[in-house]
């Protein structure tokens, strides 16, 4: 298992193991679960007031579906553990954030400094992603 | 034979590997058939050239040319800009690219 | 124009900081070039045949003086002297050093300028009406609009790694001269039965290798549902679009196999959900945007008085030239097309001088033509000759718009890694061969690419020319019936392909036989449309 190199949460972590979404249907008391690459993170939504930790994989840079899955979830009400595991990258984490994450679970370790400084980067943004960030939109019509 | 090529990573600029380091004239290039990958692995992790890869070229009496058009004017400049090649006081360098 | 307040000017800035650091990194060591190459494509930084290229974003093509001067000086500064106006209204450099690219950024972004997202899957550089604000036929200006969506689509989190790049196109005439239905989303600004502005969303249109005219996909949405619209548009794109397969993974692909119905259903429901989180700037930021794109103070007393006693100034008055929507005045285009000239280039002191006549006789304010033209938007009637003097001097005075010379050409095999045939020389030859029947011709719209991914828009040429790579040869297809307007049609490949002065000899034949059996005041593709391909045929390959 790969460790969260980075969390924004002060709630316990849950200690058991994601399990894949078809086995998640069958286990009425699992309350982590996996979306691998593709999968419909609308499925989850009949199930999110048991479920405390979604995991979501990314399998390279290149592949966006992660990020609307993370915004479906929190739109939908969940404020449980939201995680980004597999090929995540630095450069992403501070979009990833926006659209939910808040947890990382990269497959290789990213360098401290370099992803202090991408959560970090914009000191505005121009869109309401529902992340507690106001929009520049309403600054100015504030 | 086969050349090694890609760019510099900081300049952008076609280079040719001429067995010890890379060249901007494609009359430089070395047949590299037989470590190819391994040298173009250990460059590109010395960040020597960005974006490398092997090209067929034929070694003529006026020197190295790669068999496709697209590597001779990479190896030139582009044609329609004459003053812009790495030739531009030869206006028949263009005439063994097209 | 647009003015950047203290936030845009933030974010811009920022962008410039974050790419100077990853090419820091990139240079060092810590990013490799698989995971660097999505970063800088993002701001618009490919490694191309020679060296870097650098593509600068002009947001609806619309530029000032300054920014324009910022082009020209960065042209000397960082690149060879020149650069190359692009068929999406940008502007592009050929000779760019990587550890120079951030300093560019910097420049740029003292003009307010950027090269965000001018390549990479994300949300490209929005396009709009090069007459926006001029032109007499428009319901209203749709530049604010684009700005919006401007803003909402920089560093949109959701959407900086959609399956395939996306470019949108808003328009508020009739007369598409947007290519609108082109685009994955090609909007137009409409008024409906009750005297609303809206929008009309056409999805899934795109030229490449699958070229597609884009469905409408919902007649009118409110001005107030603009962005949220939108952005459920791109969240079933982001979800369904194939990634399996690159040359598969444009929208129009997505709308295609899963039916305009049901790719329209899941929008709407994706939109229904959307309206309910709050997504949508107040229309008080619309309220905000659109006083920038206010009229200049014309003179109402301008005279539409002209001397046309200069043949050669009247010819370029009637070519070049387009009724503007004040009195007095008039949209004046300058061609990039000179005779055996590269399409789309210009030097660096043109660009300035470009710059500064803007200054002197357009309001401060130039447009980059999908024609790659350039545009002064506002010019009085009574500077009209004084301007095309000067433009003269500086060989800027080609008076072919919309003629046979006007090419549309990609920069193809001659600076474009992806390309397979050059563009350039092709069209330089044919600009040569036609020179003297430019006028007899009238308006006959020809496009070059290089590649079946279309850059240079050969679908919608009335004569449209492919470049494909036949045995390590350069070899070029020839297609008909094209066209890009509000009558959008895609052209068909004639037959076998040419040499490259074949082409130019079977481009000949066909404009021979338009004039043979053109009647009245008809263009080449009304007689194209009216006797169809065969007779085309014939005297191409008979």
């Amino acid at each position: 298992m790969v460790e969260t190199q980075f969390r924004f949460r002060d709630d316990e972590p849950v200690g058991d193991p994601a399990v894949t979404v078809d086995a998640f249907g069958e286990q009425t008391n699992a309350a982590a679960v996996r979306l691998e690459t593709g999968e419909d993170a609308r499925v989850l939504l009949p199930f999110l007031d048991r479920i405390r930790l979604v995991e979501v994989e990314f399998p390279g840079f290149m592949d966006g579906r992660g990020y609307s899955a993370a915004r479906i979830l929190r739109e939908a009400g969940y404020d449980g553990e939201l995680r980004a595991i597999g090929s995540v990258f630095v450069d992403q984490l501070g979009h990833l954030r926006r659209c939910g994450f808040d947890s990382f679970a990269p497959n290789t370790p990213l360098d401290p400094v370099d992803a202090e400084n991408a959560f970090n980067r914009w000191p505005d943004v121009y869109q309401a992603t529902g992340d507690g960030r106001q929009p520049i939109w309403a600054k100015r019509h504030g | 034979m086969k050349i090694l090529t890609g760019n510099d990573l900081k300049s952008g600029a076609v280079i040719w590997w001429d067995g010890q380091g890379w060249s901007l004239h494609v009359d430089d290039a070395v047949d590299a058939s037989e470590h190819a990958d391994e040298i173009l692995a250990r460059e590109e992790a010395a960040r020597h050239v960005n974006s490398s890869y092997v090209v067929d070229a034929t070694q003529t009496p006026e020197g190295v040319r790669p068999n496709h058009i697209k590597e001779r004017i990479r190896a030139l400049g582009p044609t329609v800009r004459p003053d812009l090649t790495l030739k531009p006081a030869d206006p028949s360098a263009i005439n063994w690219v097209i | 124009m647009y003015k950047y307040d203290s936030y845009d000017q933030a974010m811009v800035d920022t962008r410039v900081e974050e790419f100077r650091d990853q090419t820091r990194r990139r240079i060092e060591g810590t990013l490799a070039e698989e995971n660097f190459r999505p970063l800088r494509l993002q701001n618009g930084l490919y490694l191309q045949l020679h060296a870097y290229m650098l593509r600068v974003a002009v947001p609806y093509g619309t530029l000032s003086s300054a920014q324009m001067r910022m082009l020209g000086d960065i042209a000397d500064k960082y690149d060879r002297g020149y650069g190359h106006f692009t068929t999406r209204q940008n502007i592009q450099y050929n000779w760019i050093k990587l550890d120079e690219a951030p300093d560019i950024l910097a420049d740029l972004a003292k003009v307010e300028m950027h090269a965000i997202q001018t390549s990479g899957n994300c949300i490209r550089n929005i396009s709009s009406d090069q007459y926006a604000g001029a032109a007499k036929d428009e319901l209203i200006d749709p530049r604010p609009y684009a700005e919006l969506l401007r803003q909402w689509s920089s560093f949109h989190p959701e959407f900086l790694h959609l399956p395939r790049k996306f470019k949108i196109a808003v328009i508020a005439s009739k007369t598409d001269r947007a290519a609108m239905r082109l685009h994955d989303i090609g909007i137009e600004i409409v008024k409906n039965d009750a005297g609303e502005i809206g929008c009309a969303f056409y999805v899934g249109g795109g030229m490449g290798r699958t070229p597609m005219i884009a469905p409408l996909i919902n007649p009118f949405v409110p001005l107030d549902q603009l962005i949220t619209y939108s952005e459920a548009c791109l969240r079933v794109y982001n979800r369904y679009g194939r990634r399996d397969n690159k040359y598969k993974a444009r929208i129009k692909i997505l709308v295609h196999e899963m039916g305009k119905d049901e790719y329209t259903r899941q929008v709407e429901e994706e939109f229904a959900h959307l309206l309910t989180q709050g997504i949508e700037p107040p229309i008080a930021e619309l309220e905000r945007i659109i006083p920038y794109f206010a009229d200049p103070a014309f003179d109402a007393a301008a005279s539409d008085d002209l001397d046309l006693s200069d043949p050669d100034f009247a010819v370029w008055v009637k070519n070049n030239t387009v009724a503007h929507k004040a009195k007095g005045y008039v949209i004046a285009v300058v061609s990039l097309k000179p005779v055996g000239g590269i399409p789309g280039d210009a030097s660096a002191d043109q660009i300035r001088l470009m710059a500064d006549l803007a200054k002197d006789y357009s309001f401060d304010e130039l447009r980059v033509t999908h024609a790659q033209n350039i545009v002064f938007p506002h010019v009085r009637k009574s500077d009209l000759y004084t301007l095309w003097q000067k433009l003269d001097a500086a060989d800027l005075s080609t008076a072919n718009l919309d003629g046979i010379g006007d090419i549309i050409a990609c920069p193809g095999l001659d600076y474009c890694s992806l390309a397979n045939a050059r563009s350039i020389p092709v069209a330089q030859k044919i600009s040569e061969r036609f020179a003297g029947k430019q006028e007899e011709l009238g308006e006959l719209k020809l496009k070059i690419s290089g590649c079946i991914n279309a850059c240079g828009h050969h679908h919608a040429g009335h004569i449209g020319i492919l470049g494909v790579d036949r045995k390590g040869v350069e070899n070029y297809q020839l297609l008909l019936g094209g066209s890009e307007g509000a009558d959008t049609s895609l052209g068909t490949i004639t037959g076998p392909g040419f040499s490259e002065d074949g082409i130019v000899d079977a481009v000949e034949k066909a404009t021979n036989v338009y004039l043979a059996n053109k009647e009245g005041e008809e263009r080449f593709l009304d007689t194209y449309r009216r006797i169809g391909m065969a007779p085309f045929k014939e005297a191409i390959y008979g």
